[in-house]
């Protein structure tokens, strides 16, 4: 039989504030335990929260960038269950009014093709803190420095349809979260975390099978492979016989499994009701426009810009609008050299590999965008050839230079394209290599293109690299054929 | 709607409340009356209201984004019952 699949993922997303959605605890990522967590973080009796406008700003940037209604008039709701890291016995989430409403999401596939993604709503809450079951001699550890950190839930429409294109939108949802500024997108230390709702049904089947979450996932790679990985064990379940339960599963990436997370979903009856120590938030269209007009240019708007202004392929577009930190480089790279496609062949090339061999974000790259620019100036006017501009490069990289212009002086890589100074280097090679001149006059035109090479190369490392490639092949020519 | 006994102790058990054998027939009963109170509020036609999610005629204030608490760990650990390397310790919750 044929199976669709059929996902929707809730990410939640840490909202980059300073302090905590409720309390003004700071909200630094790695600080000693329990130092952030003050009487509101506590649950402490007689504590009120107070809401973070800034939270409130994010959330509605997120809503504006995707499209969606904006709530005029925010609930927030308590959702109760009990485990130690929720000191209150209560999430403070929102249920029936969520601050972002219905919009969507365009990714782009790997063949190249748009998807449209709906986006059923994105709410405000808080997180929890975090619990250490390990080393305490029979008991847990509670960590609530995370507790009441600002998360926006980002909820879609059952609208995916494969791994593949979960990826896709989760790095999507990655990149316009950190286009926005509203959160670091650091998904090893749980900035973004991933909630899969995976099921099967069979082709063409209109109701959806039963689901299964998948809880906490947080990587990319992660995510294609738990989702591949529960799909597989669905069709399995069901191709002998069995019955997908509804429950929630853990991805275990050592194994590379899916595993059963809570036997009884008894327990999972939130009673969730509107939170009495919170009024209504309103939101006026004043604080919209103003949000609105702060909006930056969004990853979408920016590529079909690249593509218009700078005449960049679909495909270099859709990488160098990857992420905001990148696309800036890349502009201000082409603004110092003025040729966006060399500016896009450096920055995909070369840059790229020395960021990631040495597993470097853009923003902490080696050779700056002015230094780059400046390079490529000097190869658009035949100061060094393309070739020597990689020795240049490396000598950036390795911060042999403050610019490429004194790398270039300082090792004396300057292009030589005096046609004297070539011809003599030329005719030193063709005498050393007097055998290989005759055959090749002696050759036929097929063989001669092979030879000819042999030539240049000889030339060049003569003139360690520094003449002018093309003149080199002009004047070589001339010499050959006599 | 009314509630039985097997309702209250669910109820009970979401709310980590240990109720006797002697204290779930009172209770179930006084949930019950509030439910009646409530069954008569609902016949009361409300439509075209605008249902309210808090009795005060007034909007939350929000807070502008500044850290202003600092770390008073020390003072708030001294009431817990167990820390540990500046945990709070608890009893197992995992199996």
């Amino acid at each position: 039989m044929q199976w669709e699949t059929v996902i929707g993922l809730e990410i939640h997303a840490q909202l980059a504030t300073r302090s905590k959605i409720f309390s003004g605890s700071a909200t630094t990522f790695g600080a000693e335990p329990n130092t952030q967590a003050s009487l509101i973080d506590l649950g402490m009796p007689g504590t009120l929260p107070v809401l973070n406008e800034e939270a409130v700003r994010m959330a509605v940037k997120f809503g504006l960038a995707i499209e969606a209604e904006i709530g005029h008039t925010n609930v927030f709701a308590r959702k109760n269950y009990f485990y130690p890291d929720l000191p209150k016995g209560y999430q403070t989430s929102q249920m029936d009014k969520p601050i972002v409403g219905k919009g969507f999401l365009d990714i782009t596939l790997e063949d190249g093709t748009v998807k449209r993604i709906g986006i059923t709503r994105a709410h405000l809450e808080e997180d929890a803190g975090k619990s250490l079951h390990e080393d305490f001699h029979g008991m847990s550890g509670i960590d609530l420095n995370r507790a009441g950190t600002p998360l926006l839930e980002i909820v879609s429409e059952p609208d995916i349809r494969s791994a593949k294109e979960a990826v896709a939108y989760v790095k999507a949802i990655h990149a316009l979260v950190r286009y926005l500024g509203i959160c670091d997108g650091n998904m090893a230390e749980g900035s973004l975390r991933c909630d899969c709702n995976v099921s099967v049904r069979p082709k063409g089947q209109e109701a959806f099978g039963t689901r299964a979450e998948i809880k906490n996932v947080n990587s990319f790679r992660f995510i294609e492979r738990a989702i591949n990985h529960e799909v597989q064990r669905q069709i399995e379940l069901i191709e002998d016989g069995g019955k997908v339960v509804q429950e929630t599963r853990l991805y275990d990436p050592n194994k590379d499994e899916t595993r059963s997370m809570r036997s009884k979903e008894e327990a999972n009856d939130y009673r969730y009701f509107p939170c009495p120590d919170l009024l209504p938030v309103v939101i006026e269209p004043g604080f919209l426009d103003e949000v609105r007009a702060g909006l930056p240019e969004l990853p979408g708007e920016k590529r079909a810009r690249f593509e218009r202004e700078h005449g960049l392929s679909a495909y270099d577009a859709n990488v160098l609008s990857a992420s905001r930190e990148l696309a800036d480089y890349f502009e201000q790279v082409q603004q110092v050299c003025g040729d966006a496609k060399l500016a896009a062949n450096w920055v995909m090339g070369e840059l790229s590999s020395l960021l990631n061999k040495d597993n470097l974000e853009i923003d902490r790259s080696p050779v700056s965008a002015a230094q780059l620019g400046g390079m490529i100036l000097r190869i658009k006017d035949n100061t060094i050839s393309g070739k020597i501009a990689k020795m240049v490069f490396e000598a950036l990289a390795a911060g042999e230079g403050a610019s490429a212009d004194a790398v270039i002086e300082a090792k004396g890589l300057k292009q030589v394209t005096d046609s004297g100074a070539i011809e003599a280097v030329l005719d030193e090679v063709l005498a050393a290599n007097a055998a290989q001149v005759e055959q090749y006059r002696a050759s036929d035109e097929a063989k001669r293109a092979k030879m000819f090479g042999f030539f240049v190369g000889q030339a060049m490392k003569a003139s360690k690299g520094k003449a002018n490639p093309g003149q080199v092949n002009e004047l070589l020519k001339k010499k050959l054929e006599g | 709607m009314a509630l039985e006994r097997s309702d209250v102790e669910k109820i009970a058990h979401l709310a980590r409340l240990g109720l006797d054998d002697a204290e779930l027939p009172r209770t179930t009963e006084t949930l019950n009356d509030i439910l009646g109170l409530i069954d008569r509020m609902q016949a009361v036609d409300t439509h075209g209201i605008e249902p309210l999610a808090h009795p005060l005629e007034a909007t939350q204030r929000l807070r502008p984004d500044e850290v202003t608490e600092s770390n008073r760990r020390d003072a708030y650990q001294a009431i817990a019952p167990a820390v540990e390397n500046g945990l709070y310790l608890v009893p197992k919750v995992i199996e």
